[in-house]
Formats: C-alpha cells, sequence, structure tokens
C-alpha cells in the first residue's frame, strides 16, 4: 500500500535543479488531471487535449492570439514579481489594470480626434501612473495603519471595475452609441500600432518585453533587487542591514502598479480600441498564477505567461468545438498552482513515499 | 419611517448578513489554529452551486445541503493537504482555491443559470448562524479541546512537545473553515437568492475574511462586524431606493470602502493585532525527522 503521507527530509541547500523542473512537473500533471477530467466528461482525452492545447496555436493567427494574451500577462507578473519577491500579497492587479486603462484610455478619449506622434507615449505614461497610483494606495494602508495588503487590493479591485463602469455608462459614454454602455473609439494615434498586418499581436508586446528585460536588469544588476531579495528570504536580515522597509514596501507596489496600468492600457489602445466594462478577462489575477509559475524570475515568466496564455485559447477552443464552458480554463490554472505550490515541497526536502506504513 | 419599514429593514438585514456571518466564523476557527485559507469565496461558489444543482436534480432539500457540506469539505480539504502535508505557501494555495472554485462553480452551474426553485424559509439559517457563533465562542474559550485549538495557532511547536497533534488540530480547523464556507454558498443559492449566477458571491468571501480582521479573533465580534456591515450594504440599498440622486455605482461601492475603512481603523492599533492574532498564522509545521 502506498503512504500518501510522504517522509521529508530537509535539504541543506534548496535544490537548483528542482527549482527549475517543479513547473515543469506542475505542468505536466495539470496536463494528465486535464485528460482524465475530459474522459470523465465523455471526450476522446487525445481529441480534448489536442484541441484544448495544439489546435490553438497550429495557425500563424493562432500563434498571434498566444502573444496577444501573453503580453498582458507576462507584464503584469513582472510587476507583481516586485512585491512577491518582497513577501507582499498584492493580489489586486485587476484593479491596478483597470485604473491604468481608466487614466491612459481617457487621454485615448480627449484626444480622439487629434493626430500625433506624442499621444500614444502620452496614453502609455498615463496608463502607468493610473496603475501606479491605484498601486500605492494599498502600501500607504500598509506602511501608515498597518492593514493588510491583500485584503485592501482586492477590495480595490472591486472599486475600481466600479469606476471604469460608472464612466463608460455616464460621463464618458460614446455620444453616437445608441446608449451602449462604452465610450468613443480612441483616435488612430492613439492605437498600438499592429506588427503584422492581418495580425493582432501589436507594439504592447514590445513594451512588455522591455518590462521584463528592465525588471531582470533591476533584480539581478542594482541595489535595489538585492534589497527586495534579502527582505524577500529574511525580513530580519534586511532590517538589521538598514534596507529602508517602508521604502521597499512603496517602491514593489508602485511597480507593481504601473506595469499592471501600461497592461491594462495596452488592452485598450491594443484590440480593443476604447472604453467598456470587460476590459480583462481577468489577467489581473491570472497573472498571479503567471508569476508563481515562472518561479518570480522574468525569464521564466516569459515561459509561463505563453503557457497560462494558451489555456486561455484552449478554453476558447474548447468552448466553441467541444461545448466545454470557457471557466475551465480556470480549472487548468488552479489545477497548475496547486501541482506547482505542492511540487515546491521538491525544492527545499527530499521525499521518500514508504510502501509500508 | 413608520414601523412597519422599520421591521422590513431589519428582516432584509438579518438576511442578508447571515451568510457573511457563516463564511466569517468559519474561516475564524480555521485561524484560530494557525491556518490562513484565502480560498473561502471559491469554497463559497462551489457550496453554492452544489447545493443548487443537487436541489434541482433531486429536488430534496436536505440532500441539497449534504452535498455542499461535502463539497465544502473536499475543497478544504485538498487545501489541507497542500497545507498541512505539502507544507505549501498559505497565501498562494488559498489564491489558488478561490481560482479552482470560480472554474469549477461555473462549469457545474453552466446548464442551471435562471433555473427557477422555491426557495427555503431563512430564518432557520438566521438562527442557527447565531447559533453556531456562541457554539463556537463557548467551544474556544469553555472547553478544553478548545484551548488546545488555539495553542495550537498561537505556538504549534509548543503543542507538539506537548504531545497534541498539530496536524490533526489544523485539519479539524480548515475542514470546519470549508463547511461553513459550504453552508454560506448553499444559503445564498437555496435560501437568500434563489437562483444560481455565475460568481454570485460577489466579494463576500473576501469581506469575510475582513470580518475575521475586523473582530480581532473574538468568535463574538464577528457577529458584531457583519451586522454593522450588513446594516452598511442594505442602507446604502434603500438610499438607493429612496431615490438620492448619486450615481449607482458609487453606491455599490460601499460595501468594499466600508471594508477598507474598518481595516484601517482596526490594524491602525498595531499592538491590538498583534496580541489577538495567532501567533502561528501562515507558518507552516514541520515536525522534522
Amino acid at each position: 500500500m502506498i503512504n500518501f503521507i510522504p517522509e521529508l527530509k530537509a535539504r541543506g541547500n534548496p535544490s537548483t535543479v528542482m527549482n527549475f523542473f517543479v513547473p515543469v512537473i506542475a505542468v505536466f500533471l495539470t496536463v494528465i488531471t486535464g485528460s482524465i477530467i475530459f474522459a470523465l466528461m465523455g471526450f476522446d482525452p487525445i481529441f480534448a487535449l489536442h484541441t484544448f492545447f495544439i489546435s490553438p496555436i497550429s495557425t500563424s493567427y493562432g500563434i498571434s492570439e498566444l502573444l496577444v494574451k501573453a503580453t498582458p500577462l507576462a507584464l503584469i507578473a513582472v510587476g507583481l514579481a516586485f512585491c512577491f519577491k518582497n513577501n507582499l500579497y498584492n493580489i489586486g492587479a485587476e484593479g491596478q489594470l483597470t485604473m491604468g486603462a481608466v487614466f491612459g484610455g481617457g487621454i485615448g478619449i480627449l484626444f480622439y480626434d487629434t493626430s500625433g506622434f506624442w499621444i500614444l507615449p502620452l496614453m502609455i505614461l498615463g496608463g502607468a501612473i493610473g496603475g501606479a497610483l491605484w498601486g500605492l494606495i494599498p502600501a500607504i494602508l500598509k506602511v501608515k495603519f498597518n492593514t493588510n495588503e491583500i485584503l485592501t487590493s482586492l477590495m480595490l479591485v472591486y472599486i475600481a471595475l466600479l469606476i471604469l463602469d460608472y464612466l463608460v455608462v455616464g460621463p464618458w459614454k460614446d455620444p453616437q452609441g445608441y446608449s451602449f454602455p462604452k465610450t468613443r473609439k480612441f483616435g488612430d494615434s492613439g492605437r498600438m500600432p499592429l506588427l503584422f498586418s492581418g495580425l493582432r499581436v501589436h507594439f504592447g508586446i514590445i513594451i512588455t518585453l522591455i518590462g521584463i528585460f528592465a525588471s531582470w536588469f533591476i533584480f539581478s544588476k542594482t541595489m535595489l533587487g538585492y534589497q527586495l531579495k534579502v527582505t524577500g528570504y529574511s525580513p530580519i536580515a534586511s532590517r538589521y542591514a538598514g534596507f529602508s522597509q517602508n521604502y521597499l514596501i512603496y517602491i514593489a507596489f508602485i511597480f507593481s502598479g504601473a506595469f499592471a496600468g501600461i497592461a491594462g492600457l495596452g488592452e485598450v489602445a491594443g484590440p480593443i480600441g476604447l472604453l467598456y466594462r470587460d476590459i480583462s478577462p481577468n489577467y489581473g489575477f491570472t497573472a498571479i498564477i503567471v508569476a508563481f509559475l515562472g518561479r518570480l524570475h522574468p525569464i521564466g515568466i516569459i515561459f509561463a505567461s505563453l503557457i497560462i496564455a494558451l489555456t486561455y485559447l484552449g478554453a476558447e477552443d474548447a468552448q466553441l468545438f467541444m461545448q466545454i464552458p470557457a471557466a475551465v480554463g480556470f480549472v487548468f490554472q488552479g489545477l497548475v498552482l496547486f501541482y506547482l505550490l505542492g511540487a515546491e515541497l521538491l525544492v527545499n526536502f527530499k521525499i521518500v513515499f514508504r510502501t509500508n506504513i | 419611517m413608520n414601523i412597519e419599514v422599520f421591521i422590513g429593514v431589519i428582516q432584509i438585514i438579518l438576511i442578508a448578513t447571515t451568510p457573511l456571518v457563516f463564511a466569517a466564523i468559519g474561516e475564524l476557527v480555521t485561524e484560530k489554529t494557525g491556518v490562513l485559507n484565502l480560498g473561502v469565496e471559491g469554497m463559497m461558489l462551489v457550496g453554492a452551486v452544489t447545493a443548487f444543482v443537487t436541489l434541482v436534480i433531486t429536488g430534496s432539500y436536505s440532500l441539497a445541503f449534504i452535498v455542499s457540506l461535502l463539497s465544502g469539505a473536499l475543497m478544504s480539504g485538498l487545501f489541507a493537504y497542500l497545507v498541512l502535508i505539502l507544507m505549501s505557501n498559505q497565501v498562494a494555495t488559498g489564491l489558488a482555491l478561490t481560482i479552482f472554485g470560480i472554474g469549477l462553480s461555473s462549469i457545474i452551474g453552466k446548464q442551471y443559470i435562471g433555473t427557477p426553485i422555491q426557495g427555503l424559509n431563512p430564518y432557520f439559517f438566521v438562527a442557527l448562524s447565531f447559533l453556531i457563533v456562541f457554539l463556537v465562542s463557548y467551544f474556544f474559550y469553555k472547553t478544553k479541546l478548545g484551548l488546545i485549538f488555539r495553542a495550537v495557532g498561537e505556538s504549534h511547536n509548543s503543542s507538539h512537545a506537548l504531545g497534541y497533534s498539530v496536524i490533526k488540530v489544523r485539519l479539524m480547523g480548515i475542514l470546519f473553515g470549508g463547511c461553513m464556507c459550504a453552508l454560506a454558498g448553499s444559503y445564498m443559492s437555496i435560501c437568500y437568492a434563489p437562483m444560481w449566477q455565475e460568481n454570485m458571491t460577489a466579494g463576500r468571501g473576501w469581506i469575510a475574511l475582513a470580518l475575521v480582521v475586523f473582530a480581532t479573533w473574538k468568535p463574538g465580534r464577528t457577529l458584531v462586524g457583519a451586522y454593522i456591515f450588513g446594516g452598511v450594504s442594505i442602507l446604502q440599498m434603500n438610499l438607493q431606493a429612496w431615490g438620492v440622486n448619486f450615481p449607482g455605482q458609487f453606491f455599490n461601492m460601499a460595501p468594499y470602502l466600508a471594508t477598507m475603512i474598518v481595516l484601517i481603523i482596526i490594524s491602525s492599533n498595531r499592538l491590538r493585532i498583534k496580541l489577538s492574532a495567532p501567533a502561528s498564522l501562515t507558518i507552516p509545521f514541520f515536525k522534522g525527522r
């Protein structure tokens, strides 16, 4: 009989090999579990897996859609890494994304009939500021009033979504929009340039890559990155070294808020082109999984964002061809995080599954 | 305002606040044993949908609640395996549970959106919520097992040294929390709404988490917190109904803003939080062999 209570031996040092393999194991186990779930639902698992994971990216259009989805996910996730490395659980990226879209998109609406090369950069700046301001609120509350950032950042998501809702049905409603809850379209100068004609992949991906490179540089080459890392591993050591804890909290939330804000602006100035209620299919929450799956490392986050973006596409295809609700994507995302967190044990412990109790 | 309107408002507050009480008291017990489960929202949704679907299929209310409680036990059991046995990060695992629960509940309930059912009389559950809060309070402060539960939450190493099974106590705390969340969800889909809709809990799970902090981990105060909260939310709805001229979205922000303000007021007293929070909260326990 197999004993499900593993016997653990602590490793002296965290295993670097396992650090790399844990996400691979998690994805592998998720695919296995997914095929079992499909089989239980009465589908041929091979066909289902093909529909879910292969056919969405078998055309150049599919690859482009994958990149369109991965663009915001990777940018938000790398921003969240600033917080998570420091053990700050900012789970309100969805709200920061929304406020980025509101600030940047507001500029786009203001200049809808103006053209100029400066409009898009101004919108991106607006997105960054909107996201950063929204991210600063939980940081300030944590520093000044000792509030739990998990709960405040999440409450701010609901508030941000209601602000957006108010704007698109109220003052910013398209005057020619037949009272649909949406704003007017941004002008051409307020749109992300497309990279290839006929495909939706847009300039936002360049911004994401710049953001990822900048984060890699900050994490591995600067004093700030070192301070974040030390604080994450040992808050006591960090305080002893004299690193300002409050400064690190502010910086982490500003970066993650600004990155999420830019990602939000990238969505409205990219594929969408205006503001309305459902600008994000939960990218802000899904990016939390991307950040963990990428092990908070910029390169890891690139791969993780592609894998998770695929769950979005796969869920859409599964809905189309197999009549499975698109929410199956969330189930897969939850599963991959379960497996990842469970398998993380292997980094710090050796496991012996004894065959008798 | 005449007396009938007043009684009507009180009734609405009682009915609307009850799910918050269930979820908050469940999470309080979990946290008292030293485990933070952020999966409340996900467990509530799965509890809501399993109860609803069972009721539609079998027509039996008692079966609906039994299946719902089982689903809560299963979801929280999954969480318990990860955080207790595999010692995973409790914050991240709870988030995973919520995301998983949102997805799972949508899939299970897809065909049942808009199915009409006969709602149950909620007052039994209102009374039950008060009874459970009383029993939990009695358990923690008047029984030996309750003392052990609290000890495990304060210092798992000392409790282990005294011969108490930290893992067993925490498992019980987590399972109780899961069942209470499922009860909160099933109450919403069978009594309060009564219907199934995706994401119908609308953040109540997170508000319940905030209520535990508000209550500074004392069972009786969750009741006070929940009712202040329920009162504010209902007042907001009534102001709207009485025609106060203000965009509806700002009224809808009230519960979330109220949660934040309450958290700020309670948490700004650092010493009080430090003294009230279970000292081992979120710290994994490893026996070390």
